[in-house]
């Protein structure tokens, strides 16, 4: 062993900001945010699909930006900001894309929509979305086992006009 | 998930220093196939090394008029800078054909080119795989063999690169920047991926304890005709079956310089420098580009489930220089 390495660790208090509130946190280093989120701290809403990043219903937004949470260690994370589906609304008002959500139907199950609904904002804040194709394929790190992708792309496309508007 | 102890590391000396200092360590920065591995049980570090604190985060002019990408830049960032878009556009549609919106957020440009292979037996460790466990043999090469390699494979191996991004960086000859413990150095591309041959547990050519910290970019762009042809079973979130990443540079109507690379067709990006040559002086057309996608894939051999990406790769070569070049039938 060389001199003057870092000191390795199993365990590391981390701050994280998550929907507004910032909190101190000691978690171990092989914890994922989505098992942070879900098991730590009982914020359930942000779904385990596939646990790899294949189905995006872990999809959280980490400095505003959409990621898949289950492939995301914690400590890696100090410092950010985290919003998930239980930070979305406004006391009692809904996110826009959440109302759009219920408006259009756009869920059976439910159990892929908060990771629809992160991963909308996302794409909304990206501003890279032009066409319904567009959509499509930006959309396409979602998967809805229900089939609801057609009421999705319409809460995506009015979501889209109503930002483009603002 | 093993556990397994973690340092972060301030700056590259320090991250090349931890990886010394601990064995069966690995660097890690955006994870999303590290932690993929892990949890499967296919990659078993015993030391993580987080660099995501490296200032190698920024996209820049180099002296001789190309760019300079930083290891730690994300993939859409890259794909989505306004020079690349503009410059490059050859590499954004690369990237942006890989992967999710999601990942791409997340991937570093160096870690899509260190990514490993997406071979289903690879991933299942109830299987022989002489990259996962060298010496148990490969259960692809008699097994289903779809996204398997056509070119470049041994006996030991037939998997393929996943990574786009390579395919586009192959056809762009990007250099590539590196840190270890002997100081820096600067390989083509095309070293950086490697043949399978006797020893498929090696991906690259990369010292065991090197750091890539930067891609460059050389100043051709071919922005003004470039394609990224990518053919898969899915129009969206799949890997390559067979990719083309082609440039053309084309002054009245005849070719100067022309780069074709092939994506899902071999253990690395798929070049053919004699074969681009051809091209040198021609006028762009179909008859003229046709021999050349036959020099593509000769030698090529497919197994019981993947021949036809032969075929599809020379037509799709074809397709992709005429649509660089603009030319409609």
């Amino acid at each position: 062993m060389e001199k003057n390495t870092t000191a390795s660790v199993s365990k590391e208090k981390i701050s994280l900001t998550i929907n507004g509130t910032e909190q101190q946190l000691e978690v171990e280093v092989w914890t994922t945010l989505l098992d942070l989120l879900r098991e730590h701290l009982q914020l359930t809403g942000t779904k385990k699909g596939c646990d790899q990043g294949q189905c995006g219903a872990c999809t959280i937004l980490l400095d505003g930006n959409r990621i898949n949470s289950c492939l995301s260690l914690a400590v890696m994370h100090d410092g950010s900001e985290i919003t998930t589906i239980e930070g979305l609304a406004q006391g009692d008002e809904l996110h826009p894309v959440q109302q759009a959500f219920i408006d259009h139907d756009a869920f059976q199950c439910g159990y892929c929509t908060p990771g629809q609904i992160c991963s909308t904002i996302g794409l909304i804040k990206e501003g890279k979305a032009k066409t319904v194709d567009d959509i499509r394929d930006l959309m396409s790190g979602n998967i809805c086992r229900c089939g609801a992708y057609s009421n999705i792309v319409k809460v995506v496309q009015e979501a889209l006009e109503r930002s483009q508007q603002a | 998930m093993r556990p397994f102890t973690y340092t972060r590391a301030k700056d590259v000396a320090a991250a090349v220093t931890d990886i010394r200092a601990n064995s069966e360590a690995r660097f890690i920065a955006g994870g999303t196939n590290l932690l993929d591995l892990m949890k499967i049980d296919v990659m078993k570090p015993r030391h993580l090394v987080d660099i995501t604190r490296l200032a190698l985060d920024t996209i820049e002019e180099t002296d001789e008029g190309g760019l300079r990408l930083g290891a730690l830049v994300t993939n859409a960032d890259t794909a989505y800078h306004e020079q690349v878009e503009k410059r490059y556009p050859l590499l954004s549609h690369a990237i942006l054909a890989g992967a999710t919106a999601q990942l791409r957020n997340k991937a570093t440009d160096a870690g899509n080119l260190l990514q490993r292979t997406r071979c289903y037996y690879f991933y299942d460790t109830d299987t022989a795989c002489n990259k996962r466990e060298p010496g148990t043999g490969c259960s692809a090469i008699s097994g289903y063999n779809r996204n398997h390699a056509i070119l470049g494979h041994s006996e030991h191996c037939i998997a393929t690169h996943p990574s786009d991004m390579a395919v586009g960086l192959a056809a762009l000859d990007a250099r590539i920047l590196v840190t270890g413990p002997q100081g820096e150095r600067m390989l083509p591309i095309s070293d950086l991926h490697r043949l399978p041959g006797n020893t498929p547990e090696k991906d690259t050519n990369l010292g065991e304890n090197e750091i890539i910290t930067a891609i460059e970019l050389p100043p051709q762009g071919f922005a003004q005709h470039f394609t990224y042809l990518k053919n898969r079973d899915r129009a969206s979130y799949a890997f390559a079956l067979v990719s083309v990443a082609a440039g053309l540079e084309i002054e009245g109507g005849v070719i100067r310089e022309a780069r074709i690379a092939l994506g899902g067709v071999a253990h690395k990006p798929w070049r053919r420098p004699e074969a681009e040559a051809m091209l040198r002086g021609k006028k762009a057309s179909r008859e003229n580009f046709q021999p050349v996608a036959d020099a593509y894939v000769q030698g090529a051999k497919g197994f019981e489930h993947n021949t036809f990406k032969i075929e599809l790769a020379r037509r799709s070569i074809v397709r992709a220089l005429m649509t660089a070049a603009k030319i409609e039938e």
